[in-house]
């Protein structure tokens, strides 16, 4: 069932759309950011919600590579694998945080805690390589910061 | 018009269209996936890339898609450019990077639209050396196979499923090089046209999973124009067959009639032809006998007893001719309830002396505004459903029009148009499947719903009376809707036989007639409730009842009983009692009833695929149908059997008649309303070129040794002396005449999409016209003769509830529920309440609930639907083992 | 040198609020402007030559003339603050730091074409500039800058922050309609062009970020004025950037027309040392490559064009001598494969081929064909050929970098691997 605060989030979509369906992402983002990703179940409801089809929302919904439409972590690790980090080295930082969290691209730590994604460009490329991690943006980043970076979060 | 210069050849092409369909008109072989004629372009496959000029001195052009560029007078392209070949060529080559190359397992191959691409191109050397990525299939029900490795992303399936059709469980997933077509998860897809993605998809990715039972390669199969059978809309298919069954139906193109698609009903119904308990050997007094020996009996009876012959609706007009003529015109009676047989007659007249012309679905599908009274059309008459679904965007369209936006331009009018609809007025007894596009709802009993009809033509003409004690709310609505479709240049009133009401069909009549005054373009289609329903009713003959009375009343003795299962037209205590009090009951049929079994003589006939035969549908147009192969000499035409018992009984008219032709001229000549139905197809002789019309593609295999296993010399073919078509793959192989196309096929094009060749213009009419002949025309400038008596308020009644049929596209039709695969989605019998009635009674979803209805008692679980009008029930239209007759009617609730 | 984008940054990075923005002039404009007929805005605009700093550099003036006037309502204007092309990173500047400028830009254009509502479509990981724009939409509409009657005209607008989840395809303006439609962001055949048929079937324009900026300047200080800001005939300044092993690399406000040199070796501080500079991509991910022999190329619409190249959005990202430019590309190619939204064959299925190639190529197993097959592509995935400007932007850098250094892809197949092993050590699968 979708909770109030989620339905207050998707109403107020659709107060400023001509018809339901031009809701459908937003309320996706808005169930996502309370679930943190996207379940079958998750999906049903919103669609429903919306007077769509699973079919129809689950078309929009995969699209986006910024929906999950599988588990992740409690924090979503991107790292941005675009041009310019690459030449600044972004792999070096790829691999120090697959050797710190035992997990390569697209896979979650054994405790749930980090989901890590290639991301394209993050739009910071003077200070590349740079990563987020959740909301939070990280630059010029070196190999030796990593750990601590990621002990802020718990 | 406009002058187009290809390749520096003028040509003269109507204005308006693409490039594209320009090309295909002219005959020129010019590739595509994602256009559709009756989808659009949208520009997503890039095959049917070619060179646009500036002028003469253009020299190098630029490469445009040629289904996105409309065509404009003194325009040069070029199609044989070498960049737009080498363009087109890459575009094979890039589908084929992922495609798995399987033809030789594919059931698409032979009639493979990307095969004939393929080819087209010229692509034929492979330069991706890498992995292939690969998919999850999924089991999407009993009607369609999904192989997703195949699939080359013209979104042709989604197009078609959501966006023309309005289903809502298929659709495009994910994206880049992933893009995955089909459902959310694994299950049944829901759409009643779900096996057109058979068609529509240039690939093997959705197939047809019956024929994938018993597979054939298509140039393997025998085929033959026929008529489908399952509905009163006649859509055109075409039947396949190999080593003695039915394998495959498919759309036959009707430029009126069905375009490009038919219902699911229509497509996997087949299967009773195949069905193992059909009816194959004569069988007398429970004993197989030979032909001989039937025909011996039957003279003896004709003589010794009075035989009357009871017809049948679902049979061709040459069938029940034949029985009339066999026991005589008084003798001979129409086996449809007594109401249908009204409603039929009622249906008649209107059409025929009322002024409103009844449109084809082509031109349901223009209209831009239709009113809906009492059909839940998606289960009674699904094609009209789907018309009426493209009738719904005809108005926005407009305006899209209007912003320059041509109507081919697919996405861009619909993201033109958005979600606007419309108008579609619809006023069923409960919800149905287009309400999803209806401007307006109104759910309600049988007489609320026909006066609705007689306040909205009262609104458009006040000499039709006015419907007293209405609220304001529905004054309004009738207001709104006498409002809409007086705008409309094209309206279109829509209702019919399944509603079992013959106030509703007046109401009906009166909207159109009253619409008619100020405009001629007015339509006004009724639905009937079988194949050949009209075909039947505008032959003389009596009602059921007089059948059953003549029996009672010792009037008669003998009963022949063609095609028809009496359990379903009248009710079990009467059949029951009619049966046994026949001294002999001769049942001709293919399957196996309820009637049959209690009959003395079985006489094997040959279902549609067996046999020649004509129909009417809804729209008063005749069709014929043509025998796809030739069945075992006991198994034949039910009128042919009629023949060789008159013939053999000495009836001298009937031996006049050697074949089908000479049966259906008697029929033009003695039945006044189907006149000239002979002229429909040409005659038995007609030959092109000194040959007939062969029934098998040229690559036609395995006649020489097929039936080795029995004898290794090869039967001489059989000879058709019905028509004009022959039994081999010898014979004339360029266009056949529009009644008598087999199959579609044209050089280089073995997909279906070679309809193209067929067209006098891509998208449009048959070569020579579209085929069959419209019985009925109305005279637009006659007065009409207004129905007068409004009905009366329908008022619950407490302890008995109003039970009205449903009907079901799956189940409540009785031939096509034999079929294994329809078998499967036909629900099982329930009631279907409203939520407060059904609190009222203490039942809930699910319960079972007692209730006598016309003498029945019936026990059936509830289902709750907060659309039902109060005090209203409705129960599924003639399942199986429940009768097709009967309702409307009371039904009175028993203590459980 | 005039700044007027960034004059008000802060050192800090923070935005100035409303009233601060009020007390550096801001909102004059706005109040100029609503006394002016929607037609004299536009005219003023195309008068000032302002291009489009979204990529493809059309007069926005002139763009907007296409909207019809005198249709019902709604109309809508979009702010394109999606900026996904990879290395690009200049309206970032503006939307975390002048949010109030780009607000202001947006009424202006809303009012020029008589728009009523307005979208930012802002990319999701811009966290920051998320907020600063939430709030300075509240405090604009608070203030009577939004809203109903906007500063006593009569006019109205109403503003909306939308923020994707994810695909660069949300960046091309027919794309993002489909996007803000909830839909799948699969490009728009043009025609119809979204000034006729745009956000839910309505006129609708869409600017980018950078272009909404100049505008409130502009009416401030007149056509003129903007046209003589730049150094070339392509008016006004531009944001440029410079990422890649330069020792300063950053976003400036420069005069338009700047040279690449200027850019790289005084504002970006030079390569770093001990590496050469062997070509840059002057605009983005989806432009030709220069070369030395380009770097006194004027950085204006015109000028990058005449050398085959486009100033696309004016953030270079440089290559230096010490990294693979197969790899560079490969890097590119992955990019646009992934990103393709799948709607047309070209596009979906060339750009995976592609980047197969490369990695191949990369990683030893090139044949002498796969450059050939390259060098096709380039030509196939071209402008007209597919159905938005994706494909055709993915092959810019590749058909150049074929042009400019063939002789690495050469070195790859015959050497049976990348020469810059080093650093394929560390080449990790995307
Ligand atoms: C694949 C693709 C991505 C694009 N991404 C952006 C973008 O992120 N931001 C942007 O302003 N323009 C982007 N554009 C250009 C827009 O389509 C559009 O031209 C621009 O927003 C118009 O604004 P302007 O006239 O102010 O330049 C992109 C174009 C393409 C083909
Ligand atoms: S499934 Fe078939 S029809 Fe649909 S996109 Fe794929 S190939 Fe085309
Ligand atoms: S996604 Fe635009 S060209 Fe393919």
């Amino acid at each position: 069932m979708l909770s109030k605060e989620e339905i207050k989030e998707i109403d107020k979509a659709i107060s400023i759309a001509p018809y339901k369906k031009a809701a459908s992402v937003e309320a996706l983002k808005a169930v996502q950011q309370h679930r943190k990703w996207i379940s079958d179940e998750s999906l049903q409801e919103v669609a429903s919600y919306l007077e769509m089809s699973a079919e129809e929302l689950d078309s929009i919904a995969t699209f986006y590579n910024l929906i999950f439409r599988q588990p992740v972590g409690k924090h979503i690790i991107l790292v941005c694998d675009s041009i310019s980090c690459w030449v600044m080295g972004h792999d070096k930082i790829k691999e120090k945080l697959s050797e710190l969290l035992s997990i390569d691209y697209g896979q979650t730590t054994a405790d749930g805690r980090f989901t890590m994604l290639p991301n394209p460009c993050l739009g910071t490329c003077d200070c590349a390589p740079a990563m987020m991690v959740g909301n939070d943006l990280y630059r010029n980043l070196k190999t030796e910061e990593i750990e601590k970076i990621l002990n802020k979060y718990s | 018009m406009a002058t187009l210069y290809i390749d520096n050849q003028p040509h003269e092409v109507t204005s308006g269209h693409n490039l594209l369909e320009v090309c295909l008109t002219l005959g020129l072989d010019l590739p595509y996936f994602c256009w559709h004629p009756a989808m659009g372009s949208v520009g997503a496959c890039r095959q049917c890339a070619i060179k646009v000029y500036k002028d003469e001195n253009d020299k190098k052009g630029r490469l445009v898609m040629s289904c996105m560029e409309p065509v404009t007078n003194n325009q040069r392209i070029s199609i044989t450019d070498a960049e737009a070949k080498e363009f087109r060529e890459q575009i094979i080559g890039w589908l084929m990077t992922n495609h798995p190359h399987d033809c030789a397992v594919c059931d698409e191959g032979g009639s493979c639209h990307l095969q004939d691409m393929t080819v087209m191109t010229g692509h034929t050397y492979r330069k991706f050396r890498y992995k292939k990525r690969t998919y999850k299939n999924q089991n999407l029900g009993p009607f369609v196979n999904h192989e997703m490795n195949r699939c080359i992303q013209c979104y042709r399936c989604v197009r078609f499923y959501k966006d023309y059709a309005g289903g809502k469980d298929l659709d495009v997933f994910a994206s880049k090089n992933k893009v995955y077509f089909g459902r959310h998860e694994d299950g049944t897809l829901e759409s009643e046209f779900s096996g057109n993605l058979a068609e529509v998809c240039p690939t093997g990715v959705f197939t047809d999973k019956t024929f994938k039972q018993h597979y054939t390669r298509k140039w393997d199969l025998t085929m033959a124009p026929s008529v489908c059978q399952h509905c009163s809309l006649g859509c055109n298919t075409i039947a396949g067959e190999r080593y003695g069954s039915i394998r495959m139906i498919t759309n036959r193109y009707h430029g009126e009639v069905n375009g490009y698609f038919i219902c699911d009903r229509g497509r996997f119904g087949y299967e009773f032809v195949n069905a193992p308990d059909r009816v194959r050997q004569p069988v007398m007094y429970g004993k197989t006998v030979g032909r001989d020996e039937i025909l011996n009996e039957i003279k003896k009876l004709l003589k010794e007893s009075k035989v009357i012959g009871i017809g049948s609706p679902r049979a061709s007009i040459q069938s029940n001719f034949a029985l009339k003529e066999l026991v005589g015109k008084n003798n001979f009676y129409h086996g449809v309830p007594e109401n249908e047989h009204d409603m039929a007659e009622l249906a008649i007249q209107i059409l025929k002396e009322g002024p409103v012309r009844t449109p084809s679905l082509k031109e349901v599908e223009n209209a831009d505004a239709v009113f809906i009274l009492g059909e839940d059309l998606t289960n009674s008459s699904p094609m009209l459903a789907l018309a009426v679904r493209q009738a719904a965007r005809v108005k926005p369209m407009a305006e899209a029009a209007q912003a320059k936006i041509p109507d081919w331009h697919d996405y861009a009018t619909r993201e033109f148009v958005q979600d606007k609809n419309g108008p579609l007025f619809s006023a069923t007894v409960h919800d149905t499947k287009l309400d999803d596009i209806a401007t307006e709802k109104y759910y309600a009993a049988p007489d609320e719903i026909a006066r609705l009809g007689f306040a909205v033509a009262h609104r458009i003409d006040p000499s039709v009376p006015d419907v007293n004690q209405y609220s304001e709310d529905l004054k309004k609505l009738a207001d709104r809707i006498a409002e809409g479709l007086k705008k409309a240049q094209r309206p279109v009133i829509i209702s019919g036989l399944s509603s079992e009401s013959v106030s509703v069909i007046k109401a009906a009549a009166n909207v159109a007639w009253a619409l008619n005054k100020t405009n001629k373009n007015t339509g006004l289609v009724l639905s009937l409730l079988e194949c050949n329903s009209l075909g039947l009713a505008m032959m003389g003959g009596g009602k059921l009842d007089g059948a059953f009375n003549a029996i009672f009343h010792s009037h008669a003795d003998t009963a022949i009983i063609m095609e028809n299962d009496l359990y379903r037209n009248g009710s079990t205590a009467t059949v029951d009692k009619f049966l046994k009090m026949c001294r002999q009951v001769i049942v001709l049929d293919h399957t196996p009833s309820p009637t049959m079994s209690k009959a003395h003589i079985i006489i094997p006939a040959g279902t549609f695929a067996e046999s020649d035969g004509t129909l009417v549908n809804n729209e008063g147009r005749a069709q014929r149908f043509f025998q796809v192969y030739e069945a075992t000499d006991v198994i034949q035409e039910s009128w042919r059997w009629l023949l060789n018992m008159g013939v053999n009984a000495g009836n001298e008219r009937m031996s006049q008649w050697k074949n089908f032709e000479d049966i259906t001229k008697a029929i033009s000549e003695e039945e006044p309303m189907l006149k000239g139905v002979e002229t429909i197809t040409p005659p038995a002789n007609y030959r092109i070129a000194g040959q007939r019309i062969p029934r098998e593609p040229h690559r036609y295999s395995g006649r020489t040794s097929m039936n080795a296993n029995i004898n290794v010399s090869e039967p001489k073919p059989p000879e058709d002396p019905d028509s004009s078509l022959s039994y081999t793959m010898e014979g004339y192989r360029g266009l056949a005449p529009s009644s008598m196309i087999p199959y579609f096929w044209s050089p280089g094009w073995n997909s279906v999409q070679s309809v193209n060749k067929y067209q006098e213009e891509v998208g449009g009419h048959l070569r020579g016209g579209d085929s069959g002949l419209r019985l009925i025309e109305a005279d637009t400038n006659k007065e009409p003769n207004y129905f007068m008596s409004v009905p009366e308020v329908f008022y619950p009644i407490a302890d008995r509830l109003w039970i009205v049929w449903t009907h079901h596209i799956y189940g409540s039709d009785e031939l096509s529920r034999k079929s294994a695969s329809v078998a499967q989605r036909v629900p099982k019998p329930y009631l279907l309440l409203n939520p407060s009635d059904a609190e009222q009674l203490k039942i809930a979803e699910g319960q079972p609930i007692s209730f006598e209805v016309e003498k029945h008692l019936y026990e059936l679980p509830v289902r709750i639907n907060k659309t039902m009008p109060q005090g209203v029930a409705a129960m599924p239209y003639a399942l199986e083992g429940m009768p097709a007759t009967g309702l409307p009617a009371w039904g009175f609730l028993k203590k459980t | 040198m005039e700044k007027p984008l960034t004059q008000h940054l802060r050192p800090d990075g923070k935005p100035l609020s409303l009233k601060e923005y009020e007390q550096v002039g801001g909102y004059q404009a706005l109040k100029k402007v609503v006394k002016m007929t929607p037609q004299e805005v536009q005219t003023l605009v195309k008068d000032s030559n302002l291009k489009g700093r979204g990529g493809a550099g059309f007069n926005t003036g002139l763009k907007w003339s296409f909207v019809p006037m005198n249709v019902p309502k709604p109309k809508y204007l979009i702010a394109n603050a999606d900026e996904m092309e990879p290395g690009t990173f200049k309206d970032r500047v503006l939307l975390e730091q002048t949010p109030h400028q780009l607000i202001e830009g947006m009424i202006i254009a809303a009012f020029a074409i008589q728009a009523s509502e307005a979208f930012v479509f802002l990319r999701w990981a811009y966290k920051t500039a998320a907020e600063e724009i939430e709030r300075a939409i509240h405090e604009a509409h608070e203030a009577g800058y939004l809203g109903k009657n906007i500063a006593g005209s009569g006019f109205e607008l109403e503003m909306h922050l939308h923020t994707g989840v994810g695909r660069y395809m949300c960046g091309e303006e027919t794309a993002l309609l489909n996007s803000l439609e909830g839909k799948r962001a699969t490009p728009r055949a043009k025609p119809p062009f979204p000034q006729v048929s745009g956000l839910f079937g309505k006129p609708t324009i869409v600017n980018n970020v950078e272009t909404l900026c100049c505008l409130p300047h502009i009416v401030n200080n007149g056509a003129e004025w903007f046209k003589k800001l730049s150094l070339t005939q392509d008016a006004g300044t531009k944001i440029y950037g410079v990422s890649g092993k330069v020792k300063k690399p950053g976003a400036w406000e420069l005069p338009m027309g700047v040279t690449l040199r200027e850019l790289i070796e005084e504002h970006a501080g030079g390569m770093q040392d001990g590496l050469k500079f062997r070509g840059a991509l002057p605009g983005g991910a989806s432009t030709d490559f220069l070369v030395e022999e380009h770097l006194d190329v004027k950085m204006d619409f015109a000028s990058v064009a005449a050398v085959g190249s486009r100033l696309g959005t004016g953030t270079v990202v440089v290559l230096d001598d010490q990294t693979c430019p197969v790899g560079f590309v490969k890097n590119l190619e992955h990019f646009f494969a992934q990103e393709s939204c799948g709607f047309c064959t070209p596009c979906r299925e060339g750009l995976p081929w592609i980047e197969k190639i490369l990695e191949s190529i990369e990683n030893g197993k090139g044949r002498e064909e796969d450059i050939k097959l390259l060098d096709a592509h380039t030509r196939l995935l071209g402008p007209g050929n597919t159905f938005c400007a994706l494909a055709p932007g993915a092959m810019e850098p590749l058909q150049s970098a074929l042009k400019y250094f063939r002789n690495d892809f050469e070195k790859h197949v015959k050497e049976k691997g990348c020469p810059h092993s080093k650093k394929s050590k560390y080449q990790i699968a995307n």
